[in-house]
């Protein structure tokens, strides 16, 4: 019988190799096609119009005018008149035509006009947010390493008497610092084309959630589930914001059926950031006290943010980061905005959390001139993962790759060649990555052709590259022989592309399918071999008895024992419920930056980033390179460039356009050295999902490197020139 | 986009026959880099469109007697490719700030100086002086002017050239409205700030046209410093170009442009007083550099302009007098 | 003949001129004195298209039939009729590189041009670097895993191509500095880097 557990370390086949993507050259090429490129014969075009306004009453909605476009085919109002709209760009009508200059048109057409109401879009101003009532407590939560004390003012008493302790043997920082509103901004819109076959529905989605979205499109449309099918072979971007079929999927599909043609609805770049997805902000201020050796003692916090329209700011919970020294308190308030509501964002609350917190570590490490890497490790102890071994480790990796020590100057103190300072800085981050459920189909037919079945998406994490690698491994065949199908929900269940599960979870099932399989071929295939099944090995093409190659049939010859019918079976596994030994969860990571920062003109350059990063089995070298990579380089977007930036007085989302929505571009990232922490002990935990981790650390580490730099804080992201020459103005 | 009729002229005759004496009802095309994407978003609404890349003359660099003539319509990548332009060095540095192969590609350099403004309330349907200045007054103004920007105009011109080829006495010649009328026009005057929203930004009739750029040969040290956010084609958050005649040693006759910070492209003369008669070192760049920006007026959130343009004056002078800019 | 004594800059252009501010002075004239042009005097020219028209639209070496409005752009048209779909529709503006394709040669955004004035042009997507012999440019992105989701690949893959066919010998910092009309949301630059210098090295092996 063909063991489940993966191969130890050092002896796989195919893991831990770095083949290419097998859908690469298809990608690279243009033939693959996306939901964008879905292009059915007689296909409309559908496009939406946005409210002008942040927050209104409408009180004139008519779509009619839009009928009269000549190339305008069907136009509906998706809100009534009395209808509260809650933010700038909120769908409200749909035209659909058979040009994107007759839609266009059509939707200039549309009569529409409203009452303005109050809008509240600054989410720093916690006081004008109060003043304007649109704040919301949303918990807090005290832990005094004296626990007999119990009475809030006993603990602000106790929360004073630690910090006064810290000022005179070490230090108190009282630091305030923020992080803005991010967009997801997926290249690929949120969208669909929607195709009817009588009653059926075909939804090309433009998802991360294949499997799981059928049902949303079924209930508004009063249909069955069964009757949907949701297909999506690539999907360009999804980051946490394409879980849903969401409304205006819905609409898409209701306008393909009044139509009775094919109907393509895809947002229009403003309000896809307007509508399909932002990361909430994050603002505190901060009382951290740490003795002189730089151990924080005390944490007292106040924290706010917006998810725009619901008021939710960063989970209290993650306060502060990774780090939770013995005596903490921290609160948070939600401010509500004028803003369509935030949704899941790589590693949600953790970018926030560590951008906001770990610099108030490195500030502990300025203010009492130790390097910001004693006061890292010497912190460790408090990590709440009990990771601060492997962070250790990261932490010696890390450091000699950026030659930490060499390089390293007290904040503010390093030399200047002229204007320019250059700084270090870092910052840990954890994550979960357990995998999520899924289910496949492993098929071996008779011609010795293999295939895999499973209602999986590829994010361009490479999902189909990783299945592919682990059939292959099971089966001792390579990669290019196993034939991958994802994308549909038609196919077994698998789990929504979120939160560091899908490589863990398609390994998963993937794994028990194909050994599963191949241990009835092994059944098939042992009297021939005159061996019983446990005593073969699938390994290079070939079935043989363990170790002995001369006692074995080719993989075809074995499968041909197969007769007419191919094996097939499902293999399965569900979180939580299935035990296993080929997945784990829980990750450390450990990451540096270096800038160079213009005192004259603000303007900080990247010129190295390292980043140490355990995954558990890595499964495809390459491929996770390039997760860690593009988070970092994501990290960087966040640090120095990207924000939502609002109107205060009508709403506007005002750089919802790519010319405005500053993002770093190819000659911005410096160098970036990714290093994969994989000693046995990590291996053999199994696969541990690595998606949000690395995209987590960035921009503290980055904040902290300009400081160090600067030796000024520049307390709000990103580190944009302006902010930068506004705190050295604020400095002097 | 609304539809359009249109037009391809071959001449410059035909050109003008084409065009509308009314603002808004015909619009050149000529890279389209910037026209296309107002269209799109319908925030111009044309009934003609002339793409004016057909007419053979308007495009290439020459040379004439005193001085080098770019057509239009040639692309940039043609322009900074252009040996004939190796003295010009703030306009080929002005282009490769635009770190777009595909803009420079398509892009033209006289689309380039006609582009509209970059400024976000215009470019969300705010109009071109977003509610005669007010929206932006009490709005977001991180990227407005800080020069002349009392009246409702606050944008800044977009042009990234405008400021090296004034800088370096350059002129466009203009044709029309008239079939027979043609004008040469100083770019230092070409740009005016407009007063409602139905203007524009330069002294052009709509029913005018740039044909060329005429640079004239002046033996001057010429530079462009733009201090810019990051990589890629968006727009530097202020800018300079410098155009020193230099003799001796001594700075002669200057001419600084700020670009970015104000309505039009701004020539400093407090820039200029500041250097005229001194030698080019750090000290005097500096000192040229506070002068240009001494009476900046920052509106509620660009305050840090004013360092910025500071610098970009500073570095320009000394990048064309061929010192240390510093920086990166 | 006028036309022909501006490019020689025999007639208009001197510095005299320019430094006398006299251009100013006769175009502020000509705005105040601008005689009525009558906007349809050009309605029946051959050289004005209104409505669907059908153009020949060279792509990837042939010749294809396209049905196209004056405001179609050249990415609908390539995208919509020809089925072409690499180049992709990101933002309005052109300013992230996704429907970059070559235009005689030059790497262009298709959806800031018109396809009308594409016609009579060569037009090469992305689709004729791929098929059984994939061009050096896609394979070096799949070598180095130049590519996440891969939306904005196709438009970056041509820019590389445009880009490496005017600098053969690139270095890695013109690499830096020359391609930077792309946006890529994945964070796949740092692979880009790799992928053109890999090809600048002479390609995978």
């Amino acid at each position: 019988m063909a063991d489940m557990n993966w191969p130890k370390q050092g002896t796989a086949a195919v893991l831990g190799a770095t083949p290419d993507r097998i859908d690469g050259i298809a990608k690279a090429t243009g033939a693959a096609k996306y939901t964008y490129d879905i292009t059915p014969d007689k296909m409309l075009l559908a496009r939406a119009l946005g409210c002008p306004h942040g927050h209104c009453q409408i009180t004139a909605i008519d779509v009619s005018p839009a009928l009269q476009v000549p190339g305008v085919v069907a136009a509906r109002a998706l809100k009534n008149v009395g209808a509260q709209v809650n933010w700038e760009g909120d769908l409200v009508a749909v035209v659909v035509g058979e040009t994107e200059g007759a839609v266009a048109e059509g939707l200039k057409e549309i009569k529409f006009a409203f009452n303005p109401l109050d809008v509240w879009v600054d989410d720093s101003d916690l006081a004008g947010a109060e003043k304007a009532g649109r704040t919301q407590g949303a918990g807090d939560n005290t832990k005094l390493d004296n626990k007999d004390i119990k009475k809030p003012e006993e603990q602000d008493a106790e929360f004073k008497r630690l910090l006064d302790e810290c000022k005179k043997d070490g230090a108190v920082v009282e630091g305030e610092y923020g992080i803005h509103v991010i967009t997801h901004m997926c290249l690929e819109p949120h969208g669909s084309t929607c195709e009817w076959e009588g009653d059926k529905l075909t939804a090309h989605l433009s998802t991360q959630n294949v499997s799981g979205t059928a049902g949303q499109f079924a209930t508004p449309l009063q249909i069955a589930a069964t009757d949907v099918t949701v297909h999506c072979d690539y999907v360009g971007g999804g980051f946490g914001s394409k879980f849903g079929a969401d409304s205006w999927g819905v609409v898409c599909a209701q306008l393909a059926k009044e139509t009775g043609r094919p109907v393509k609805l895809m947002l229009d770049r403003d309000l896809e950031l307007k509508n399909a997805g932002t990361r909430p902000s994050g603002f505190i201020q901060v009382k951290i006290g740490a003795n002189k050796e730089g151990v924080v003692q005390v944490w007292d916090s106040k924290h706010w943010g917006t998810s725009g329209i619901q008021g939710g700011p960063v989970t209290q919970g993650v306060i502060p980061y990774v780090f939770d020294p013995p005596n903490r308190r921290r609160k948070s308030i939600g401010i509500n905005t004028n803003a369509a509501g935030a949704r899941a964002w790589r590693a949600p609350n953790h970018p926030q959390a560590c951008a906001i917190t770990q610099v108030a570590y490195d500030d502990i490490a300025r203010a009492l001139g130790i390097d910001s890497y004693d006061v890292f490790l010497r912190n460790l102890p408090t990590v709440t993962n009990n990771k601060a071994e492997v962070y250790k480790a990261e932490m010696e990796i890390a450091a000699k790759l950026m030659d930490w020590r060499k390089k390293w100057h007290p904040h503010g103190k390093g030399p200047a060649k002229g204007s320019v300072v250059t700084g270090l800085g870092m910052a840990i981050h954890t994550w979960g990555g357990a995998p999520h459920s899924s289910t496949c189909t492993v098929k071996i037919h008779p011609d010795g052709a293999v295939e895999t079945f499973l209602g999986s998406q590829d994010l361009g994490t490479g999902t189909r590259t990783v299945i592919a690698m682990v059939v292959a491994e099971t089966l001792g065949l390579p990669v290019d022989a196993i034939s991958v199908n994802i994308g549909s929900s038609k196919y077994p269940t698998s789990g929504s592309s979120g939160g560091s599960t899908t490589v863990g979870g398609v390994s998963e099932s993937n794994r028990r399918g194909a050994t599963d399989a191949l241990n009835l071929l092994l059944a098939k295939v042992a009297p021939k071999l005159d061996a019983q099944p446990e005593d073969l090995e699938a390994v290079k093409g070939r079935i043989q008895v363990k170790g002995n190659t001369a006692k074995g049939l080719s993989w075809k010859e074995a499968c041909g024992l197969l007769g007419m019918t191919p094996i097939e079976v499902q293999g399965n596994f569900q979180r939580g419920v299935t035990q296993t030994n080929l997945s784990s969860n829980g990750v450390a990571g450990v990451q540096m930056a270096e800038v160079a920062v213009d005192r004259e003109t603000g303007v900080v350059k990247m010129l190295k980033f390292v980043a140490v990063q355990d995954m558990g089995l890595i499964i495809n070298r390459k491929l996770a390179a390039s997760q860690i990579y593009g988070a970092v380089i994501m990290g960087i977007a966040a640090a120095l460039y990207e924000e939502r930036i609002m109107d205060p007085t009508t709403g506007k989302f005002l750089n919802a356009e790519l010319a405005d929505y500053k993002l770093p571009r190819l000659g911005d990232t410096g160098q970036i050295v990714v290093e994969l922490y994989e000693p046995e002990s990590e291996y053999n935990r199994g696969v541990v999902g690595l998606g949000e981790p690395p995209v987590i650390a960035p921009p503290a580490a980055i904040a902290n490197a300009v400081c160090n730099a600067l030796g000024v804080r520049v307390g709000t992201l990103p580190m944009t020139p302006k902010r930068v020459l506004d705190a050295i103005a604020k400095a002097k | 986009m609304k539809n359009f009729e249109y037009a391809v002229p071959r001449t410059e005759a035909e050109a003008l026959g084409l065009l509308s004496r009314e603002w808004g009802e015909t619009e050149i095309l000529a890279g389209g880099t910037d026209l296309v994407g107002l269209m799109k978003k319908m925030i111009v609404t044309p009934d003609r469109v002339v793409n004016i890349k057909e007419i053979p003359t308007l495009r290439g660099v020459s040379e004439t007697a005193d001085g080098i003539l770019i057509g239009a319509v040639t692309p940039l990548d043609e322009v900074l490719d252009s040996p004939l332009l190796d003295d010009f060095p703030a306009v080929k540095q002005a282009i490769r700030g635009i770190s777009s192969i595909q803009l420079q590609a398509q892009g033209t350099i006289g689309g380039e100086l006609c582009q509209r403004p970059q400024c976000w309330y215009y470019r969300n349907g705010g109009g071109l002086l977003a509610d005669r200045g007010k929206l932006v007054a009490s709005g977001d103004n991180r990227y407005h002017a800080i020069f002349n920007n009392s009246g409702p105009a606050k944008f800044v011109h977009p042009s990234r050239l405008a400021p090296a080829l004034i800088a370096l006495g350059a002129a466009v010649r203009v044709i029309g409205p008239k079939q027979d009328q043609e004008s040469l026009v100083p770019l230092a005057e070409f740009y005016r700030v407009p007063r409602d929203d139905n203007q524009r930004e330069t002294v052009l009739a709509p029913s005018q046209l740039v044909t060329h750029v005429y640079v004239p040969w002046l033996n001057l040290h010429s530079a462009t410093y733009e201090v810019r956010h990051g990589e890629g084609p968006d727009y530097p958050l202020a800018a300079a170009a410098a155009a020193l005649e230099i003799s001796g040693g001594v700075v002669r006759e200057a001419r600084i442009v700020l670009g970015h910070v104000a309505p039009t492209p701004l020539v400093s003369g407090d820039a200029r007083n500041a250097l005229v008669g001194r030698s080019v070192d750090a000290n005097t760049a500096e000192s040229a550099g506070a002068a240009a920006v001494a009476h900046a007026t920052p509106l509620s959130h660009n305050g840090y302009k004013a360092q910025l343009a500071k610098t970009a004056v500073k570095r320009a002078i000394l990048l064309a007098a061929g010192l240390e800019t510093g920086g990166f | 003949m006028k036309d022909q004594e501006h490019q020689n800059g025999k007639s208009g252009f001197n510095r005299r001129d320019f430094l006398r501010g006299s251009g100013a002075a006769a175009a502020a004239t000509a705005l105040a004195t601008a005689p009525q042009l009558a906007f349809a005097q050009a309605a029946d020219d051959k050289k004005v298209v209104r409505d669907q028209t059908t153009i020949t639209l060279n792509v990837n070496g042939g010749d294809h039939k396209v049905i196209v409005e004056p405001r179609t752009t050249l990415l609908e048209a390539i995208r919509y009729q020809l089925k072409l779909t690499g180049a992709k529709p990101v933002s309005p503006d052109g300013v992230a590189g996704a429907a970059t394709v070559l235009v005689d040669g030059k790497a262009m955004n298709a959806d800031t041009l018109l396809a009308l004035e594409c016609a009579g042009k060569k037009v090469r997507t992305v689709e004729s670097l791929g098929g059984e012999k994939p061009d050096a440019v896609p394979a070096a992105f799949v070598h180095n895993d130049a590519q996440q989701c891969g939306f904005c690949t196709p438009g970056f893959v041509v820019a590389v191509r445009a880009f490496l066919n005017a600098h053969p010998q690139a270095t890695e910092a013109e690499i830096r500095h020359g391609l930077n009309g792309n946006i890529c949301r994945c964070g796949t630059y740092a692979n880009v880097i790799q992928a053109a210098m890999e090809v600048v090295k002479g390609g995978s092996k």
